[in-house]
């Protein structure tokens, strides 16, 4: 791997940052037909409820500008069924499981999060205060402070010691700070943010709403800029405060941006319906992406964007090889999806015993692939032989 | 999502693939346009039924949602190819319709239920209306290959939204069509001329793909007759896989509770009769997981709530048994016995069958199970899965 993905979720270790976001992985069979869902960070689950719920009438969504406008109502099996059938599927899948969970009440909340405690294979509880698009509109807690508080405050009183609880907020807020900071003071272990944005499409042709359920809540690539802007605030007010960022992340890029503002977990959502390997694919560019940076460490990066006493240096800087020398012989290594005639600009740098080629390509995604042979030499003797080095020798194999 | 799909889980050589493939062609038939592209690992999994989603706008389109589109080929040059039709009316299709030739698309499939087929010869009719015919000529292939017959009805609002009607006329022992405007066959709709085709083909089952108004009224003519049906649902989907819950409508199970299914993943073909077609587009009151509903105190209590008498056409069965009448009947009936024999089938005679049958008859989370696999499955009614 050319960049330590490893992050934390509370004090649970885990291998790759990136999450599936809440109600975007089905019960996680439908992604393991795609993915491995083991090997991405944790699967989050859709909203369980303790009743079985059936949730909005159809149409449920619909297509906006780089977005969607979804109003499902939380459809879903109940808690009974989910502890039953879903949860040990994904526990014998060896998937993280971060279970979110909604209620009507702080009481319900309380329920949920003692039977997710009795329950194997919780790896944390994300709490849905915001459900924009549920059964009691307008009366969601993640709005009012101490309605947040009060919800926090039962979960985390009911759920056993060791497992984390998370509050997720919505942007819809005047002051997130504010929010967060009265979660955070009832015991939250972490906050998601940010949840779908309530937004509106009226069908032109019918003349009227374009989902059943009037209103709903927009997701994908449009909100980002309004996620970064959420996590940067909470980040800001709470370092110290680890932070699932969700909204908008399509790309490696996307997810950098998110952790760079202050996550440190990203949740991938809206993307997982156009690519159902989006997960796997968000992994893998956020590895190079990192690389590309010269970091060694995810932690490196997070929270970058935060320098009050002005911005350092880029991390590192490496020798940048010209296109047209790391062509040709490093296209084999690179596979079918990146072409390097394509790529904007190359560099061989020296990391963690293995020579690695970092490239850009005109998508504005970065890729990178390692030599397994290359000879223990450092980053000053490659930067003199004018990376000759990472041309000269056969390479043995792809190592992504 | 709350169906068991405890068989699905095993990736038995059934789970859908993603794959990105170059597209081999774009060619216009009549109103719509015909893609075909190269997937092998696609085309090798393909049951008739099964349906492609396809990304639209390339890597950074600002259109997420994949388009779904029902397979309408498959054949075996360039590894194996697929081929699917659209109609170019939104701005994702009109951008598939302007790929060219090498273009790549990224692909998932075969997702969804295939259409079951008869093990024994039967006389099957196929009733498609305008794209949605598409899905119905593998199928009728499959059938040929079963030696069952193959009657094509088909409709349109006018000749040239009519798809598939040489080919059908040209394979199939008949071909009945039906347009809005009279510019091709008979004028007006096709459950117009359904009862009259039933009696002249002597029909044993029927397959329909077309509107949702089409097949509640197809559904309810064949059950007079007392004819299953396996109808494929043309719901709007988001995903395709069975993550967003877009594409959700009231099926009844076979413990008589109406559940929320996916029409990606519990269908799209269903049995007729197991949809509440009148309800689709709504949350019945009765549906588990309605608001205010209670699950029954135990399995063999009737399920409360179920106060809407159910269109009789549809469900003859009272509400309190499993809703589903067993046809058993109907397993490996030859062609010649006249369907309307069975109109006043007592159905005291089949309640203890039934309820044997109640556990194996509804699983829509089946997995598409291989014929060769299972050569001694008898036919028992297209909807049995298992």
């Amino acid at each position: 791997m050319p960049a330590d993905l490893r992050a934390r979720l509370g004090h649970v270790e885990l291998p790759s940052p990136v999450l599936t976001a809440a109600g975007c992985a089905g019960t996680g069979r439908e992604l393991a037909q795609f993915i491995d869902v083991a090997r991405i960070g944790a699967v989050v689950t859709k909203s369980i409820m303790i009743e079985p719920q059936a949730g909005r009438p159809t149409p449920r969504t619909a297509e906006t500008p780089s977005g969607m406008l979804s109003s499902i109502g939380l459809q879903g099996p109940g808690i009974d069924a989910f502890l039953q059938r879903d949860l040990p599927w994904l526990l014998s899948r060896g998937a993280r499981t971060v279970v979110s969970i909604a209620g009507g009440s702080a009481s319900e909340y309380a329920e949920l999060a003692a039977r997710l405690s009795d329950a194997a294979g919780v790896t944390a509880i994300e709490l849905n205060l915001s459900w924009p698009n549920a059964g009691a509109r307008g009366q969601d807690f993640a709005s009012q402070p101490d309605a947040a508080a009060r919800v926090v405050e039962a979960a985390r009183g009911s759920a056993r010691y060791d497992i984390p609880v998370f509050a997720k907020l919505s942007a819809d807020v005047t002051d997130i700070v504010t929010i967060a900071r009265s979660c955070v003071a009832a015991g939250a272990d972490g906050l998601s943010m940010i949840n779908t944005l309530p937004g509106m499409v009226i069908d032109t042709q019918t003349m009227r709403p374009a989902v059943a359920g009037v209103m709903g809540g927009m997701s994908g690539p449009a909100i980002r800029p309004v996620a970064v802007r959420c996590i940067w605030l909470a980040r800001e007010a709470l370092p110290d405060v680890p932070i699932i960022g969700i909204g908008g992340v399509r790309t490696g890029r996307d997810a950098l941006e998110l952790i760079m503002a202050g996550a440190s977990l990203v949740g991938v959502g809206t993307a997982i319906f156009n690519d159902p390997s989006a997960c796997m694919r968000i992994q893998h560019e956020l590895e190079e992406e990192v690389a590309w940076l010269g970091a060694e460490r995810l932690a490196d990066v997070t929270g970058r964007a935060h320098q009050a006493g002005g911005y350092p240096p880029p991390l590192r800087r490496r020798p940048a090889l010209s296109p047209p020398s790391a062509s040709g012989r490093w296209t084999g290594l690179l596979g079918p999806r990146t072409l390097m005639r394509d790529a904007i600009g190359a560099m061989v740098h020296y990391s963690r015993g293995r020579l690695w080629l970092s490239a850009r390509t005109p998508g504005d995604r970065c890729i990178s692939a390692a030599r397994r042979d290359a000879p223990a030499i450092t980053n000053e003797r490659c930067r003199r032989r004018g990376g000759a080095t990472a041309n000269s020798a056969p390479m043995s194999e792809r190592v992504i | 999502m709350t169906t068991s799909r405890t068989s699905r889980d095993g990736e038995q050589g059934v789970a859908p693939v993603q794959v990105r493939g170059p597209v081999l062609t774009v060619r216009r038939i009549d109103a719509y346009h015909a893609l075909t592209m190269v997937a092998p690992a696609i085309a090798s999994r393909f049951r008739p039924g099964q349906f492609v989603t396809v990304a639209v706008g390339g890597p950074e389109s600002s259109m997420l949602l994949r388009r779904a589109f029902a397979i309408h080929d498959v054949r075996p040059d360039h590894g194996g190819t697929v081929e699917f039709v659209f109609d170019a009316a939104e701005p994702g299709t009109r951008w598939l319709a302007n790929r060219r030739s090498r273009d790549m698309l990224d692909a998932v499939g075969p997702l969804g239920r295939p259409f079951p087929v008869p093990r024994e010869s039967a006389s099957c009719l196929l009733v498609g209306v305008g794209e949605g015919s598409t899905v119905l000529f593998p199928l009728a292939d499959r059938l040929r290959e079963r030696r069952c017959q193959v009657d094509f009805l088909l409709g349109a609002r006018s000749a040239e939204h009519v798809f598939g009607a040489l080919r059908a006329r040209r394979t199939a022992r008949s071909a009945t069509i039906t347009t809005g405007d009279g510019s091709l066959g008979t004028r007006g709709v096709v459950t117009d001329m359904l009862s009259q085709v039933i009696h002249e083909a002597r029909t044993d089952v029927i397959y329909a793909s077309a509107p949702l108004s089409v097949l509640r009224d197809v559904t309810a003519l064949a059950g007079r007759y007392d004819i299953p049906v396996q109808a494929c649902v043309p719901e709007a989907m988001g995903c395709g896989t069975g993550v967003c819950m877009t594409c959700v409508l009231p099926v009844v199970g076979s413990d008589g509770i109406t559940r929320i299914v996916r029409s990606c993943v519990d269908g799209p073909v269903f049995r007729g009769d197991m949809v509440r077609w009148d309800d689709v587009g709504s949350i019945p009151f009765d549906a588990l997981g309605a608001p205010g509903w209670k699950p029954p105190r135990t399995a063999a209590d009737p399920p409360n709530g179920r106060a809407t008498p159910p269109s009789a056409s549809i469900r003859p069965s009272p509400p309190g048994q499993s809703s589903p009448p067993a046809r058993s009947s109907h397993s490996g009936r030859p062609p010649e016995s006249a369907p309307s024999a069975q109109l006043q089938k007592p159905q005291q005679s089949q309640q203890s069958h039934e309820s044997q049958q109640a556990q194996i008859t509804f699983r829509p989370s089946q997995p598409p199970q291989s014929d060769q696999a299972r050569p001694s499955r008898p036919f028992r009614e297209p909807g049995h899965a298992g």
